[in-house]
């Protein structure tokens, strides 16, 4: 496997892996928001309302910024990395 | 002051111009208390924000395509997120966002995860690529990977569909502000926003409108947090409100609880001005249907990676590493306005109908009530109304009606702020609408500049010419979009989800599976965009006219139905033609690394 190929291939794991974050939190606990919302959640608001409020778009933010980190260190692990002054 | 290069004073110049808007709030503050009128504070916050951004408008003006287009590709990371949030919050998230949460609860609610996760799908599956790609503009993208000038061109026709639908709801509102805060009538108004936008545009391109974004950005999020949060001191709900409204929520249920949802009959919802609604479903509780909730999220979230004014802030990054982290930036600065806005329209709810507080109206008198100065200011302003229905004198929870609007509007005067941060939101309005449709202008122009007529019809144009068509166009596409937005069609709302229905329908599995599926080939392409968007409109049209619908789509959602065709017909194309040829596939590989040069 050529490293182009291989480069590809953990670019597109890391691709699924994130998709499946965001799919639970923007789909998957929306399936059950009824019930979730009989739970009391962070700061005492009730959880799906948190989550529609604050905690899924907060966990957007994170999983962004985590996702660009793990990219980054994928493409120096290929050389494929820019160089600071690009 | 400031020496050497602008990019490298950009902290420094926006950390002295969010000094200088401050002292200009303390300034009219002052005023105030000196016997400035409300009506000339309110001239002043309008004005003043808007000379300034005409005044950067026209400091960055251009010559070059490249600044014109892209902004030169070197505006940092925070600061294009700024400007991608400024860009992205349109003067429906800023006056019309808190007002749908206060009456519809959580099935509006899918549009704040909707418009916050397709960040995810931006991050991941397409800006750093098509940075990487070098494109001027998103149809670029689809006619240099797929060829030819029919991808091309239907590209260009998706893009002017969806965001010139949107356009027209940004003019409409920065109308709306300007005649409220000028006092002259809505169908000149409309021009007066028109001017505005076109100021920060016209000389500049990209380049203009990413500096003015930003400082549109600083007066829009400072516009929107100081109500929220001096309301939430002012009315004891706790100093930071994100944190700390557990207990008013709780309230707001146990209130409703107690009064319960009165339904009103017909004859008597007659007498309601239009455009007005009460209060008829709970607040936290879960009021939507799983798939209801899912399937706008959805739709929000697919067409937020399809919108080309979003998608052309990440071409002006200097790096592909830069256009993923601005991506999170952008989300952080969105974050910020839109885990604000439950708060807001908590607060207000609250402050409204929980009797414990002074300004709580259910409950007292119909003549009480309908002798208060805020109540009769935004009565007059066809914003606020109540009436006797049961005929027992006391205002009920069913019998107190308000506009949308209101809620960002209204709320500071109702919770008893000085008239200072009234201007101010009139300002923050007026900075989001402006924002988003230059933007939106931005992004039509160019794809009809770059993509139909330097790609298409004269591709030996030189750069004078070239800008010279690009600016003239956007006048063009501007007064057509101020002509429809004084027509007044539809809601400021309902023609923002549409664009999002638009862009999806065609754009979406044309952009995506250009990057991410190597045998996506031209046929297919045109296929999809072409299936795609007539499907979506042909439901959207369907519905409006009675139709029925199916699978719970609604014409909110329709571009989960004009997507689903869209992906189905470009990859059975795709699949009954032949590949791609062998340049085509190398220029896709080249896309997926981040090093080395870009592709065009």
């Amino acid at each position: 496997m050529s490293k182009n190929e291989q480069h590809w291939e953990k670019t597109r794991g890391l691709l699924f892996v994130t998709l499946a974050i965001w799919f639970v939190f923007s789909i998957g606990i929306f399936l059950f928001g009824a019930e979730m919302n009989e739970v009391g959640g962070p700061f005492g608001y009730p959880l799906t309302y948190w989550f529609t409020c604050q905690g899924s778009l907060g966990i957007f933010v994170i999983l962004i910024f985590w996702f660009a980190g793990r990219q980054e260190k994928i493409d120096e692990e290929f050389g494929f990395s820019e160089s600071e002054d690009s | 002051m400031i020496k050497g290069k602008f990019i490298d004073n950009l902290p420094k110049v926006y950390g002295i111009y969010t000094g200088g808007f401050i002292g200009f709030i303390i300034l009219m503050a002052i005023g105030e208390q000196m016997g400035m009128t409300a009506k000339a504070i309110g001239v002043a916050f309008v004005a003043f924000t808007i000379f300034i951004y005409a005044l950067i408008g026209w400091l960055s003006r251009t010559a070059q395509a490249d600044a014109y287009y892209v902004a030169g590709r070197q505006v940092p990371t925070v600061f294009n997120g700024m400007a991608t949030a400024a860009d992205w919050m349109s003067g429906a998230s800023f006056v019309a966002m808190a007002g749908g949460i206060y009456f519809k609860g959580y099935g509006y609610m899918a549009l704040l995860v909707g418009w916050t996760g397709g960040y995810v799908l931006v991050a991941t599956l397409l800006a750093p690529y098509l940075r990487k790609f070098g494109c001027y503009t998103v149809p670029d993208f689809i006619g240099t990977r797929y060829g030819g000038n029919l991808s091309r061109f239907l590209a260009v026709v998706v893009l002017t569909v969806a965001s010139f639908t949107y356009v027209t709801a940004q003019i409409n509102a920065t109308g709306t502000i300007a005649s409220v805060a000028l006092d002259i009538p809505f169908q000149y108004a409309v021009y007066v926003g028109l001017v505005s936008i076109l100021l920060c545009s016209m000389l500049g391109g990209m380049r203009g409108v990413t500096w003015t974004q930003v400082a549109q950005y600083i007066v829009l999020i400072i516009a929107y947090l100081l109500p929220v949060f001096w309301i939430s001191n002012e009315i004891g709900a706790g100093f930071f409100p994100h944190f700390m409204l557990a207990d008013e929520v709780a309230r707001i249920g146990e209130l409703e609880q107690q009064y319960g949802f009165v339904k009103n009959s017909a004859a008597d919802l007659a007498n309601v001005p239009k455009g007005l609604a009460g209060i008829t479903k709970a607040h936290s509780a879960v009021n939507a249907t799983p798939w209801a909730f899912i399937s706008l999220a959805l739709a929000m979230m697919m067409g937020t990676a399809s919108l080309p004014h979003v998608m052309m802030r990440y071409f002006t990054t200097p790096s592909v590493k830069a256009a993923r982290k601005s991506v999170g930036w952008s989300l952080f600065f969105i974050f910020l306005l839109y885990s604000s806005a439950p708060m807001l329209a908590t607060l207000s709810k609250l402050s409204l109908i929980d009797p414990s507080l002074p300004t709580g109206i259910i409950g007292k008198s119909i003549a009480e009530v309908q002798a208060i100065d805020w109540y009769q200011n935004w009565n007059q302003a066809n914003l606020m109304f109540v009436s006797d229905f049961n005929g027992n004198g006391t205002l009920e929870l069913n019998e107190f009606f308000m506009g949308g609007k209101a809620v960002v509007l209204a709320t500071p005067e109702i919770a008893g702020l000085p008239y200072v941060i009234s201007g101010l939101v009139a300002a923050g309005g007026m900075a989001a609408a402006m924002s988003t449709a230059d933007g939106l202008i931005l992004a039509i122009a160019n794809a009809i500049s770059h993509d139909v007529y330097y790609k298409i019809i004269d591709p030996k144009a030189e750069t004078q010419k070239r800008l010279t068509v690009a600016r003239v166009l956007l006048v063009v596409i501007g007064f057509a979009g101020a002509t429809i937005a004084a027509m007044e069609i539809q809601g400021i709302l309902g023609s923002v989800i549409w664009a999002f229905d638009f862009a999806m329908s065609g754009l979406f599995f044309p952009l995506v599976l250009g990057v991410w599926w190597k045998r996506a080939n031209r046929e297919g392409a045109i296929a999809g965009m072409a299936l795609g968007l007539i499907s979506g409109m042909g439901y959207l049209i369907w519905v409006r006219n009675g139709g029925s619908g199916f699978l719970g789509i609604t014409q909110l959602t329709f571009g989960i139905f004009g997507s689903a065709v869209s992906l189905v017909a470009m990859v059975v194309v795709s699949l009954m033609t032949s590949a791609p040829n062998a340049a085509t596939q190398k220029m896709v590989d080249n896309v997926r690394v981040p090093s080395g040069r870009s592709v065009i």
